[in-house]
């Protein structure tokens, strides 16, 4: 194959994957307005249980993720605040960092891998059994009836999962103040002085909107998935790097979004 | 007798890639017609033009009275039913379950209509003491009689069966002809079955349409026994000759 053929083939390649993608997230918005307009079109209890799978499931690993997350954010500042004896504002850093950043992004990472690649694999599998093919005869949207329920149990599980990983990872960090001789009374009221609803909202909000490309793009990997052997496999891995791409790029983008409008 | 389905110089493959040329056939209404022809021949890709997957290449396509086009498959669909290969039964549903699905999607039945009329239909094919258990529990012939019983649950005009025998030994893959023939006589319904395994062709198929790969087309249409006593296709004689090629 020559280089023009090969270049020519890659970008057919990709400007077929982009229609697909566009396709798929059309596909997505019509049903969940269609959904909003006539709410038994939902299907509520597939919704239930992809966030029972996505938020109880997921609450040990995520919170004793946070708790780390806390632990170690404290002791890696606790170094440099210490030379300056004011080791009691790592309570003040702490509440920011998970708050406003670390706590929504680290949950969602943890939610594409846990949640976006299971999202991939069930739909990939029922695409290899046929059951995508059998939804489609029966006149059911395989977007309406599989994507929309686990797009919206992503967006929900995400603030749950986020909160308690914060007060997690909060608890690590009174912990390990504690150990530095900083009582939990003082670190408490340093926490609930710098933060405040505002932040909490703005991070449970960056939760939800990382929970929905979490689901989107597991999703849409699984309905893409080829019927072959390796194709799960393949969808799987696409749906962990797509999600993880897609929560770091969108965390960039609220990044300066948050400092344009000074929030 | 009327014709419910009708293919006539249809391309059947995907965007791209032409697997058969120029199939033409019809099928009459109240009939059991088998797609048949060796693995990979594209019978199944004929099945998938049929039920309204794949979009029709070339030719004219009609299926109940309806001609192909995207504008009347969500139409097509609520005149057909379709048993997938390997029953395509939702693992998080129990069988009962999976059978009230489209008629809830579909219909104005209550709850508890519902359930009787999935029980009637689970009891037509000898399933309703397995109505409460996931797909996983069940074996794969029971699994093929519960998809039965799906596809038959908006009352299709055509049902069709992709490959019913795959995967059953010759006892389990006997009882499931003799419910398509059952089926057949007390509903009065028109099968399409998708296969290559001969007693089951012989047994339940009024006629039947041959592909080969080779030629990239139809080569044979009339009933089984025909096929087998009266074609001059080398192919064909010895697709019924179980593979010897002699006479």
């Amino acid at each position: 194959m020559g280089v023009f053929e090969s270049i020519g083939r890659g970008s057919v390649e990709r400007l077929r994957g982009f229609h697909s993608w566009m396709s798929f997230l059309g596909e997505t918005v019509v049903c969940a307005v269609t959904a909003l307009i006539r709410p038994r079109q939902f299907r509520l209890r597939d919704c239930a249980l992809a966030f029972q799978r996505s938020t109880f499931d997921g609450l040990p690993i995520s919170t004793g993720i946070g708790f780390l997350l806390g632990v170690i954010l404290a002791f890696q500042s606790a170094a440099a605040l210490k030379q300056f004896g004011v080791e009691v504002y790592i309570s003040d850093l702490l509440t920011i960092a998970l708050f406003r950043e670390l706590g929504p992004l680290v949950t969602a990472i943890i939610l594409a891998g846990r949640s976006g690649s299971a999202f991939a694999a069930e739909i990939g599998v029922m695409k290899v059994d046929e059951e995508l093919d059998a939804l489609t005869t029966m006149g059911l949207p395989p977007v309406r009836f599989l994507v929309l329920p686990r797009v919206v149990a992503a967006m929900l599980a995400m603030p749950v999962l986020t909160i308690f990983a914060e007060l997690a990872g909060l608890i690590g960090g009174a912990i390990v103040l504690d150990m530095m001789n900083v009582p939990n009374v003082v670190f408490w009221r340093h926490v609930t002085a710098t933060a405040n609803s505002f932040m909490i909202l703005l991070g449970l909000a960056k939760g939800a909107v990382f929970g929905m490309l979490v689901g989107l793009i597991g999703c849409s990997s699984g309905m893409r998935a080829s019927k072959t052997s390796d194709g799960v496999g393949t969808a799987t891995t696409a749906a962990v790097v797509g999600g993880i791409i897609a929560i770091a790029v969108s965390d960039g983008l609220l990044a300066v979004l948050c400092y344009i409008w000074k929030i | 007798m009327e014709n419910i389905i009708e293919l006539e110089h249809v391309d059947a493959g995907y965007p791209g890639k032409v697997i058969l040329r120029d199939v033409t056939f019809s099928v009459r209404r109240g009939e059991v017609f088998i797609l048949l022809g060796g693995s990979g021949c594209g019978k199944t890709t004929v099945m998938h033009h049929l039920i309204g997957l794949n979009p029709v290449l070339a030719g004219r396509l009609t299926v109940a009275g309806l001609e192909w086009s995207r504008r009347t498959r969500a139409e097509l669909f609520r005149k057909i039913g379709v048993m997938y290969q390997s029953g395509a039964l939702f693992g998080s549903m129990t069988c009962l379950e999976n059978v009230m699905l489209p008629m809830e999607e579909f219909t104005r039945l209550k709850g508890k209509d519902r359930r009787e009329k999935a029980m009637a239909l689970l009891n037509d094919v000898e399933m309703a003491d397995a109505a409460d258990r996931l797909p996983a529990e069940i074996s794969g012939g029971m699994r093929k009689r519960a998809a039965i019983a799906r596809a038959m649950a908006l009352d299709p005009e055509v049902v069709f069966l992709d490959e019913p025998s795959a995967g059953l030994d010759p006892i389990t893959s006997s009882a499931l002809d003799d419910l398509i023939l059952r089926l057949k006589n007390e509903t009065g319904k028109t099968f399409v079955v998708v296969t290559h395994e001969l007693p089951s062709i012989f047994k339940i198929g009024d006629r039947a349409a041959m592909f080969d790969k080779a030629r990239s087309g139809m080569i044979a249409l009339g009933s089984p026994q025909e096929l087998r006593d009266w074609s001059d296709d080398p192919f064909v004689r010895k697709f019924f000759n179980r593979g010897e090629s002699h006479g």
